[in-house]
Order: C-alpha cells, then structure tokens, then sequence
C-alpha cells in the first residue's frame, strides 16, 4: 500500500505540493489526473525516493520512504515498477539490454533466463524482434513501449505510469490500457497510472484522483469523477478552459 | 565608496561560500563512490570499458603532445646553454622535465579536455535525460554504477599514458639532439643519466594518479549536478574542463612543494 499524507514540496519559490493526499491500497489501480505542470511527475518521484517531501509523510506497504537506509530504499525500488514519462531508456545499450538491467539486480537468475524474460517482456509490448535496436533506432512510441517492458521485467509489486500512453496511435493506447489491466490481473501489481488521457484512465482505474494546485481536488470512481460538478474538474475533463473562468 | 567595499566584501563573501559548498557536494559524491566500492557486482565489469575509453583512446593525443614537447625542449636546450654550460645537459634537462614536470601536466591538461569533458557531457546528458533517475529506481547505486570504473580508469590510466607520453617526450628530444644539435647518442644519455633518480618516475605516477583522479571525479561531479537541457550538458562540461585544469595546476605545486 503505497500512502502519501500532507506532502510539501517545492522547488526554489514554486510550491508544487501543497498538502497532497493519496492512498494507493494494495492491488488497486489509481489513476492520478491533473493538468500539464500540476506535479504528477513530482508525486511518482516522491514513491521511489527520487525526491524527498519537505513536509509530510510517504509510505510504502508502512515504511517512511525518507527513513529508509540505503539497503532497504534499494529493497524498495526493487519492488517498484517505474515507467518514465519519456521512456528514460539507457540510450547506450540495445533495448534487451535495458530490459535486462533490473533482472541482472535479482540474485540467483540465470543469464539464459534474463534473456529469456527480456524478450517476453519485449513480445509483451509489441517490441518482440527489436532487442538489438538501440533506442535512437526507434520510434517515440516504441520508445514508450519499452520502458514499459524494462519496468515489468522484474514482475514488481508496484507500477508506477508516468503518461504511458501520452503520443501513442489509439491502438496502442488501447493495447497499453489492456496490458495494464492484464498486468495487474496476472501479478496482482498495484498500479499508479498518471495520465492526461481520460479513456486510458476510466479503463484501468478503479479509483481517480484529480490534481490541481498542489493538493487532490476531487476523489473517486471514474463513474463518480465522471460526473462530477466541480467546475475545475469539469473544466479538466470536458477540456474546456471557459468552466474554470466562469467559476474564478 | 564603503557601499562599493561592501558590495565588493559581499560578493566575495558568497563566491567563497559558494565555492565551499560545491567542495562539500563533491566530498559526498566520492563518500558514495567509496562506499560503492562495495558493490564490486556492480562495477567490476565496467571498468575495462573505461579504461579503454579514458586510456587507450587517449594515447594519441598525448603521445602527439609529448613528441613535440620533447623536440622544443631539446632544440630550446641547446639554444639556451650557447658555450657556458656543456652540452651533453640537453640530455639531463629533457628528461627531468619530460619525467617529473611536463610528462604528467601537459598529458593531464590534454586529458582533462578530453576525458573530462566526455565523462560530464555523457553523465550531464544522462542527468537530464532522466537515465541516472532510471538506474536508482532499477536499484543501481549511480555513484558505483558511474562514478567508479571512470574513476578507478583513470587513476590507472592517467599514470600509464603519461608514462608513455613522458617516454616518448624523451625518444623526441634524443631524437632532435642527434639529427639537428650535432649532439650523439652516449652525450644524450650521460645527460639523461646523470640527473636522473628512480623517485622522479614515483613522482610521475604520484602526480598523474591524483590528475587521474581529480579529472575523473569533477567530470562525474559537474555531470551529475546537469540541470536544464542541451545548455545545461554544455555548462557541464565546461565547468568540469575549467575545473579539472585548475586543480590540475595546483595539485603540480602541491606535489612539487611535499615531496621534493
Ligand atoms: N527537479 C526539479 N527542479 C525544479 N523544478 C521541478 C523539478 N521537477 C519538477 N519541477 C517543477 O514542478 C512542476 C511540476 O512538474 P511535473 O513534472 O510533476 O508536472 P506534471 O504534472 O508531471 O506535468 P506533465 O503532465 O506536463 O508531465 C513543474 O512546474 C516543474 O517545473
Ligand atoms: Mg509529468
């Protein structure tokens, strides 16, 4: 269970958490939605201990990620599935390679079974026959894609989405949001998926939560958020900047 | 006038504070880079990787800056000592400097241009690609993924190319002195013998290990702390080529003020 309670954050003068709240319960999937700039890429880098709160509390099944030393923070990580929103891939190593990386990290795998799994995960995102391209040699949403199969690799408990299917053509994005859910159903992974894009989050998610100035603004189902009256969620989801206007 | 001296006293104030900050910040970085050693699973393979890139790719260059140092220094020689002093010293004089001084500064000052700035431009662009933020969540310690095969590369290689550069330098300047200086062979070496120590090849080594290693660890150190985009990567590398040669300059005198 991941749960983050009155996080602060902010770099220099510009406050980006503000009193976030968020609890990602065990076998869940939540999608975390905001606008461009809100901080959902802080959020996911608060999980993993990549960026430190300056006030409040982030926990991991319990455990205060900022407590952690570094035997145990690196316990953690290895339990983490993290895909970066511009894929991050290590852009000196072929595609099998990045995917091998987290499996190297796991005592007691054969090199023979890191290559077989590496490419599992590659067939798994449509990249089965690419492993030897380097990720220059790709194309953004490929790129994309394999982040997603570098993150799988090691079967983690917890995935966390930064924008898994931001620039993907709408077949992937649906074949992304089905292998979310199927991720999650085969490993019984808890899932973070922040997003902009509102199918792939009413699809995978059982519950949303929408950020807008630092904190979470509304709360729920996607049924529930879908519906919602508050304007700046309306605002958000009918893409329509007038609501918010009519309220200021 | 006293608002300008205190301006003036401000200013350095916050430039010296700066500066010890940055001291601090890179003494973290080589506190995690010991205790990465450690990790040898993590390293150990990539460091032969290293020190072909930091070493071996290296020797050109520096082999191409010690032959014509050696040649200068030769035919400056025997300009210098016109009559008063005997000849066969072109020798003596070629070889202490090639050896103990501009062997390991002219290979360190090349290497820091080349060496330096590749290592921060290749972890910058890693920075603000998000690549060393992917290598800490894949539970990769970066300081022993990164920092330490360039930095145990070159604090082997430094030494080994300027032992090389400096032997050369030398062949060079035997080479001039028998071709343009009507000097011969057994003058050349009575001159190189004459002065020579088996503690100035010691020196050497001393002096490029710690270039080695001051090259290596600001390259990591300026890459590491890249901020923003293809200007940030730019910075990176200048800051690290600035630095490195800095202390280059002064660890020389360091070493030449300790140990002679
Ligand atoms: N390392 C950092 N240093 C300084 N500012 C940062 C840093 N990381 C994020 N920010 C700032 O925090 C704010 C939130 O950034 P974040 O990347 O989390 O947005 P986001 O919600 O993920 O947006 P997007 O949907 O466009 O990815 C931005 O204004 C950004 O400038
Ligand atoms: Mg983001």
């Amino acid at each position: 269970m991941i749960r983050l309670r009155g996080v602060h954050k902010a770099f220099g003068e510009k406050a980006v958490l503000n009193g976030f709240d968020l609890d990602v319960p065990r076998g869940a999937t939540v999608a975390l939605i905001g606008a461009s700039g809100a901080g959902k890429s802080v959020v996911l880098k608060h999980i993993v201990g990549l960026l430190a709160a300056d006030r409040g509390s982030v926990s991991v099944d319990g455990r205060e990620v900022a407590e952690l030393d570094q035997q145990a923070l690196y316990a953690l990580r290895r339990s983490v599935g993290y895909v970066f929103q511009f894929a991050a891939l290590f852009d000196s190593m072929t595609l099998a390679h990045n995917v091998e990386m987290g499996l190297r990290r796991i005592p007691g795998l054969s090199r023979r079974d890191i290559r077989r799994r590496a490419a599992e995960c590659l067939e798994l995102v449509d990249l089965g026959g690419l492993g030897d391209r380097y990720p220059a040699e790709i194309s953004g949403g490929q790129r994309k894609r394999a982040g997603i199969a570098r993150a799988i690799a090691t079967r983690p408990r917890y995935l966390l989405y930064d924008e898994p299917t931001t620039g993907l053509d709408p077949v992937t994005t649906t074949v992304i949001g089905r292998l979310i859910l199927r991720l999650r159903e085969e490993m019984g992974a808890t899932g973070l998926v922040v997003t902009h894009d509102l199918g792939t989050a009413y699809e995978v998610a059982d519950s949303m939560a929408f950020l807008h100035e630092g904190r979470v603004r509304a709360h729920g189902a996607p049924s529930e958020i879908r519906i919602s009256g508050d304007p700046v969620v309306r605002s958000f989801i009918e893409g329509a900047p007038e609501l918010m206007e009519t309220m200021a | 006038m006293a608002g300008k001296t205190l301006d003036f006293v401000g200013a350095t104030g916050r430039a010296a504070l700066r500066f010890a900050a940055t001291v601090g910040e890179w003494g973290v970085l080589m506190q995690d880079t010991i205790r990465g050693l450690r990790a040898v699973r993590i390293w150990g393979k990539l460091v032969f990787e290293q020190m072909m890139r930091i070493g071996v790719a290296s020797v050109p260059i520096a082999l191409f800056i010690a032959a014509f140092t050696g040649i200068v220094l030769a035919l400056q020689a025997s300009y210098t000592f016109t009559g008063a002093v005997p000849v066969y010293l072109v020798g003596s004089l070629v070889g202490k400097t090639m050896i103990i001084e501009l062997g390991p500064v002219l290979t360190g000052l090349a290497l820091a241009g080349r060496v330096g700035a590749s290592i921060a431009a290749e972890l910058g662009t890693m920075r603000v690609t998000e690549q060393i933020d992917a290598l800490e969540t894949m539970a990769y310690d970066p300081a022993a993924y990164l920092v330490l095969p360039r930095v145990l590369a070159g604090a082997v290689m430094f030494p080994a190319v300027t032992l090389l550069a400096s032997a050369l330098g030398i062949v060079a300047g035997w080479l001039t002195a028998i071709q343009l200086l009507d000097m011969s062979t057994p003058e050349f070496v009575r001159g190189l013998e004459t002065f020579f120590v088996p503690f100035d090849v010691v020196f050497s080594v001393i002096k490029s290990f710690s270039f080695g290693l001051a090259v290596t660890s600001l390259g990591c150190f300026f890459g590491f702390r890249t901020r923003g985009g293809a200007a940030g990567v730019g910075r990176a590398a200048t800051s690290a080529v600035v630095a490195s040669s800095m202390v280059i300059l002064v660890f020389d005198a360091f070493w030449a003020a300790v140990l002679l």
